[in-house]
């Protein structure tokens, strides 16, 4: 029903595939291809991963503890290398960390002895070294404005709560203004209505700054919210057949109208069927039993 | 706050009761025995022979342990004079200390430029890590003074070994923190530099070295109070200045209440050293 490529089972062909390569070259933004991550030689943790961002396209994977997501958002952040297959960005393969990539840590990741200021300030510099303290201050609370946390923008990390430092991380991320953002499941350690507000911030910004996105969640309706494609990712398992690595089962497109809102969310037309077919997947599908 | 400033004053006024209780001991222990001994029932060949043997029983008994007023009028002339310089054998306390504290600086200065850029290193590279580890478990553990010989055949001069011997025993507390402070900083902070591609440099001072900070600084508090306490048997060994040599000297002139007077002012320095060194680490910590 939402499904573009409805099986994994369905790159599997070896002819089919480079005719399909050639073709994701000249449409996607983003290309990971055939992206596999292996700690034991013979039981890759997920393998034969392929899949395509287009500019300004929000896309949400989803998936169990263990089935690789981080790994999958570290090797596009380029922390992290895959054992095969590689991942191109603007034409360019990614083979190291970018400031083309900006990337939201899920343990926020500011460093406690400076101040939100000089957080961002940091990361500012980083991106453009050569401009003076004014333009720097400037960009700096613009950006801090954008989230909201002028009034705490001389504040370490330590007096801030959970949201707010999570904030700082985001606005960290946007300030150095990326031809991508890579969001590491950033609202999992937050309350439930901290965790709302920030997801429409990050929704009004995004689509302000037609920024695309790729992030990590747990939560079904956070996907559902912010995602115009869901990837769903299933658990590497020992079948009676053998061992079947990790990877993307699904990729179901959102049918929701872009123009959503947390409150409206579970009121519009196929919400439900939506949610259904992704919490089923979840409990059936996803992980071996 | 008030609680607790309460605290403090209480804490302090107890402080006050426990010195006055330790000088009140002290006064009681060493009242009695300056009128202990005399002359009483004796011949005046039971004296004759006793003078002959060293032991006057006539004369006011010094050589016992001192009292609270001798102590005191020590410790005044040394505190009313502090900067005399008469010769050799002689000089004010303040020059004795500040000699010490001159072989302690220059010696945990260069401790300080050695260890901590080489603990940079090592902590940030795991091959090296491994590589020095034996040098540093084996070298750690040997007393500073053992060195002594060696640096006087060697650097021939008994000052700078003095500094060396500084040097060594201050080289190793620092050099494994700040290895150990820069291993363990957090991967997140790391990878944020990396996605900033942030230069080496500007990530060794900007990231690593506040992140490290404390646990450099704790290190180099523990380095200065080994310092001290080193410096004081070095230049017993070396002689010439400094405390050390002050309260050998002192001790070869049976003058005990320059010794005891040492021995505090020894005391009241590694504290001072200890709180700058405290303030430091204050202003270097930081709360995650």
């Amino acid at each position: 029903m939402w499904s573009d490529v409805t099986q994994r089972a369905a790159a599997a062909p070896k002819t089919s595939d480079v005719p399909q390569r050639k073709a994701t070259t000249v449409t996607g933004f983003l290309q990971i291809d055939k992206l596999s991550k292996a700690y034991v030689p013979a039981k890759p943790v997920f393998a034969d991963v392929s899949f395509t961002l287009d500019k300004g396209e929000f896309v949400c994977i989803i998936g169990h503890s263990g089935c690789g997501k981080t790994t999958i958002l570290n090797v596009l952040a380029g922390l992290d290398t895959a054992t095969s297959g590689n991942v191109i960005m603007d034409g360019r393969e990614v083979a190291g960390p970018s400031l083309d990539r900006g990337v939201v840590f899920q343990s926020h990741a500011l460093m406690p002895w400076l101040t939100v200021r000089q957080n961002i300030a940091f990361a500012v510099k980083s991106r453009w070294p050569e401009w003076k303290a004014v333009p720097v201050d400037a960009h700096v609370e613009k950006f801090v404005a954008l989230v909201g946390l002028s009034p705490a923008i001389d504040k370490k990390p330590s007096q801030l709560s959970g949201g707010m430092k999570q904030r700082v991380g985001i606005a960290r991320a946007f300030s150095i203004q990326p031809k991508m953002l890579l969001l590491d499941e950033p609202f999992g350690a937050l309350d439930a209505l901290t965790r709302g507000t920030i997801q429409d911030e990050l929704m009004a910004i995004v689509r302000q700054t037609q920024q695309t996105v790729f992030m990590i969640t747990h939560d079904v309706d956070e996907a559902i919210l912010l995602a115009d494609r869901i990837l769903l990712m299933s658990n590497g398992n020992e079948t009676p057949e053998g061992y079947r690595p990790g990877g993307i089962a699904e990729v179901v497109v959102n049918p929701l109208p872009r123009e959503r809102t947390r409150t409206s969310l579970h009121h519009l037309d196929g919400y439900y069927p939506l949610r259904n077919h992704i919490v089923d997947f979840l409990v059936t599908r996803a992980k071996a039993h | 706050m008030s609680a607790s400033k309460n605290l403090n004053v209480r804490a302090g006024l107890l402080s006050v009761l426990i010195f006055l209780a330790l000088l009140g001991i002290w006064y009681i222990a060493t009242a009695s025995s300056g009128t202990a001994n005399s002359t009483a029932g004796m011949t005046a060949e039971q004296i004759e022979y006793a003078k002959m043997m060293g032991k006057d029983p006539g004369a006011p008994k010094s050589g016992g342990f001192p009292t609270l007023g001798a102590m005191g009028s020590t410790v005044w002339s040394h505190l009313s004079n502090p900067f005399y310089d008469n010769g050799p054998n002689d000089k004010g306390i303040a020059i004795q200390l500040a000699h010490s504290l001159g072989r302690v600086a220059l010696g945990f200065g260069l401790a300080c430029l050695v260890a901590i850029p080489l603990g940079f290193i090592i902590g940030m590279s795991p091959l090296l890590r491994r590589a020095f580890d034996p040098f540093i478990q084996v070298l750690k553990p040997i007393s500073p003074l053992a060195w002594m010989p060696l640096a006087l055949y060697t650097i021939k001069d008994s000052s700078i070994s003095g500094i060396f011997v500084i040097f060594i025993c201050s080289v190793w507390p620092m050099l494994v923190n700040t290895a150990f402070g820069v291993a363990s900083v957090k991967r997140e902070w790391l990878n944020v530099s990396a996605t900033l591609q942030v230069n080496p440099l500007r990530k060794a001072f900007l990231v690593i070295l506040p992140a490290a900070a404390p646990t450099i600084l704790t290190g180099m508090r523990i380095s200065m109070g080994i310092a001290w306490l080193v410096i004081v048997a070095a230049e017993m060994l070396v002689g010439g200045t400094g405390i050390g040599y002050f309260v050998w000297n002192e001790w070869n002139n049976l003058s005990l209440t320059n010794v005891i007077f040492a021995i505090l002012v020894i005391g009241v320095v590694g504290m001072l050293l200890d709180l700058a060194f405290g303030q430091l680490q204050k202003v270097v910590t930081y709360v995650e």
